[in-house]
């Protein structure tokens, strides 16, 4: 699912590590994450979200609100 | 506040266990194997001295599902999940085809704990299909 924490991430200057201490995760899951390769659950989705003050539809983009394939 | 690596403590649990389950295997596989050689074992005593090997690799099963159950990150836990998935796979195909194959007489019969072989080399390639796929291993 594509998202936008790797520039929510860099606007706080917030390395990968910085931000899987926060979350209390690994580094590899945030970079999971970021790279689309991983889906967050709905309680890491909303850590996440609560974490930079936001709604989840804020950083995660819905995959049917943004596919480009016609209906 | 420290972070989270791929080697949790859940996995540092985890790998002891095994350990110490291998090497109570160990403790209950060679005085079988030798009892039995020599014939020392016999009666009821034969199933229960029979059985006492298989019992640390059930339980590494367990420490195995005890791990999925502790591991507190879940992208970690998801890469172990399709790890065992791809070992469950690889060890239940490889059964199935020699099992067929032992019924038309083409290969030889083995034993049947050849599976848990089979079901840990299937481990070893969920993991190498996870760093492929998705560049972590995971274990």
């Amino acid at each position: 699912m594509e998202n936008r924490l790797r520039v929510l991430r860099a606007e706080r200057h917030w390395s990968q590590q910085d931000l899987a201490r926060r979350l209390d995760v690994s580094r590899q899951s945030v970079n999971a994450i970021e790279t689309g390769k991983y889906d967050p659950s709905l309680p890491l989705a909303f850590r996440i979200a609560e974490l930079f003050g936001l709604g989840i539809e804020e950083i995660f983009l819905s995959p049917s609100r943004h596919s480009s394939k016609a209906i | 506040m420290t972070v989270r690596t791929l080697r949790s403590a859940a996995w540092k649990r985890y790998n002891w266990r095994v350990i110490l389950f291998s090497l109570l295997y160990c403790a209950f596989l060679l005085p079988a194997v030798y009892g039995f050689k020599h014939h020392l074992i016999v009666g009821a005593a034969a199933w229960i001295v029979a059985v006492l090997p298989a019992i640390p690799i059930i339980g590494i099963f367990a420490v195995m599902g005890r791990y999925l159950v502790e591991e507190q990150d879940e992208y970690v836990r998801m890469l172990m999940v399709r790890r065992m998935l791809w070992a469950m796979g690889f060890a239940l195909s490889g059964a199935t085809i020699w099992g067929f194959l032992d019924n038309f007489g083409l290969v030889g019969h083995v034993d049947g704990y050849w599976i848990v072989i089979l079901w840990y080399f299937g481990l070893a390639i969920g993991g190498f299909v996870n760093r492929r796929t998705l560049g972590d291993g995971g274990g």
